[in-house]
């Protein structure tokens, strides 16, 4: 029973810790200032690298994803003889939950994982270190600018993300199983509202970008320099910000819906 | 006596409560090279980087020039480390960047220089270490002797005072390990640097240091020039700069006795 009680204490206590240097780690790249003249360069070097390279990924996804959401809406709506609201269902499954989400968790798995590599690496073989001696801040010069690439480059992936869901559920709904255009757009359009559907989406992409790309960031930092340490730093940032993006995902839902 | 350009006064670290050194003192001269010496785990990086502020110590000062780096703001001491240039046992180049833009890196981070200022520093600097035609390699394209020299020509672009070399002869075939050799010394003499060697290869080491420290168990044992050294009779000196296999430091690491460690029930 003691035993039980102390790995509970344990376990706790690591959690906390944990925690507490990585919001520690969060607060000191943000106040960090690289030089203003590489800002912009470093910030585009970022984006391409975790949005550009992310986009064939989502592209896909958002596709197979729009299409699937067609089919099951259709027969789903069939049955109460309203294949009309197609549309409508589609648009709001994506734009509300599909499209932040699933872009978030595809982009913890291609761009997170590819961050905490990164670093991890550039840790153990002493790029950091070198770069501290150069009188060159880290935190300022590489966590900055990929924390920010996160946080600007995720909202412009969902959004493209929930443009090709909803013409992949068109393909499928409208050319494919007959659904009236006129009437799956016109539905779609009185139905999505813009402040409550499509901006709650983007901010809540906005919050997913900047925890992903922090869980990576701060798991390559602290990562342990060695082959196995850098893989379980990977595997970490993956299962890590996939959890911490569904969990916040229903409690972001949950205040947008209490009217926040 | 040349004046010290770096200063460790009474220096005391210690690790998860293990301690590294106890109250040490030394100091690096100016314009001179000295090494710092002594068997694997007795904490001669761990030394390195006390000295550049990567690392604070428990207790005692370590001053560069007039400069306390242990009590120095963060803004201060990356100001500081810009007089220090630093050759990792690696290189630690960066990967993403060629030769040439790893060499142009400080310049481009710490300067406005223009881009052919640069251009004719870094090629200045890389034909210094001989490697003015690999500029456009990448760092896996470079040999590791190769890399180290890219890196020796990244460490002095800002034309620093002081340059920290961490094993630099480590893994080194006989040619490259005598090109290092004759390149620390003439660098040291014709940019008049300061420079600390952390090695544990004796002869090379001794071939160029004008002193050398050793270190065992967390302490200074030996102190002088190389001639000096080799003649010392410190139990710990004599066994390190003469290679012997048992002596002060055991050949054994700590075990229980051999027959009852076979004799015990352990694994049955």
């Amino acid at each position: 029973m003691i035993a039980f009680v102390q790995r509970v204490g344990r376990v706790g206590l690591s959690i906390c810790t944990e925690l507490g240097s990585a919001s520690f780690f969060l607060s000191k790249s943000v106040w960090r200032k690289p030089r203003s003249g590489q800002k912009l360069h470093l910030l585009a070097h970022t984006l391409f690298n975790s949005g550009v390279l992310s986009l064939p990924i989502i592209i896909v996804s958002a596709l197979f994803i729009g299409m699937v959401v067609g089919l099951q809406g259709f027969n789903i709506l069939n049955k109460f003889s309203v294949t009309s609201e197609l549309g409508q269902m589609v648009a709001l499954s994506v734009v509300r939950e599909l499209g932040p989400v699933v872009t978030a968790l595809l982009f913890a798995g291609r761009a997170g994982s590819a961050l905490t590599a990164e670093i991890g690496l550039m840790k153990a073989t002493e790029q950091l270190d070198a770069m501290e001696m150069m009188g060159v801040d880290p935190l300022g010069r590489i966590m900055l600018p990929r924390l920010l690439g996160g946080f600007i480059s995720l909202p412009l992936l969902t959004i493209i993300f929930c443009a090709i869901a909803i013409w992949g559920g068109d393909l499928i709904g409208v050319r494919w199983l007959g659904v009236d255009a006129g009437a799956f757009w016109s539905n779609m359009q009185s139905s999505v509202d813009f402040r409550l559907d499509v901006i709650n989406g983007i901010i809540k992409s906005a919050v997913f970008g900047v925890v992903i790309t922090w869980m990576a960031v701060y798991q390559g930092a602290s990562a342990i320099p060695t082959a196995e340490g850098i893989s379980h730093a990977t595997t970490r940032t993956v299962v890590y910000s996939s959890l911490i993006v569904l969990g916040l995902d229903f409690v972001l839902t949950a205040m947008m819906m209490g009217g926040w | 006596m040349p004046e010290a350009l770096i200063r460790v006064e009474n220096v005391s670290f210690a690790h998860n409560d293990h301690v590294i050194f106890d109250n040490i003192s030394l100091n690096i001269e100016q314009g001179k090279i000295t090494a710092i010496m002594g068997p694997s785990g007795t904490g001669k990086t761990t030394l390195l980087r006390l000295l550049t502020g990567q690392l604070k110590p428990s207790s005692g000062h370590v001053y560069f020039g007039k400069q306390c780096i242990t009590t120095m703001s963060r803004k201060e001491l990356y100001k500081t480390r810009r007089k220090m240039g630093m050759l990792f046992q690696n290189g630690a180049l960066f990967t993403h960047l060629t030769a040439y833009e790893n060499v142009a890196f400080p310049l481009r981070e710490h300067t406005k220089l223009s881009e052919s200022m640069i251009r004719d520093v870094v090629l200045l600097k890389l034909e210094a270490v001989g490697l003015r035609g690999a500029r456009d390699l990448y760092p896996n394209e470079l040999s590791g002797g190769m890399a180290r020299r890219v890196a020796l020509a990244r460490a002095i672009a800002l034309d620093p005072m002081l340059i920290l070399y961490d094993e630099p002869f480590t893994g080194q075939d006989p040619i490259l390990m005598g090109v290092l050799v004759k390149l620390i010394k003439e660098l040291n003499d014709i940019l008049e640097l300061t420079s600390v060697i952390v090695s544990h290869d004796v002869p090379e080491t001794a071939s160029i240091a004008d002193t050398i420290y050793v270190l065992a168990g967390g302490d200074v044992v030996g102190a002088g020039d190389p001639q000096k050294l080799v003649a010392d009779d410190n139990p710990h000196v004599r066994q390190f700069m003469h290679g012997l296999a048992d002596g002060v430091v055991p050949f054994h690491y700590p075990a229980p006795d051999f027959m009852a460690d076979l004799l015990s029930s352990e694994g049955e």
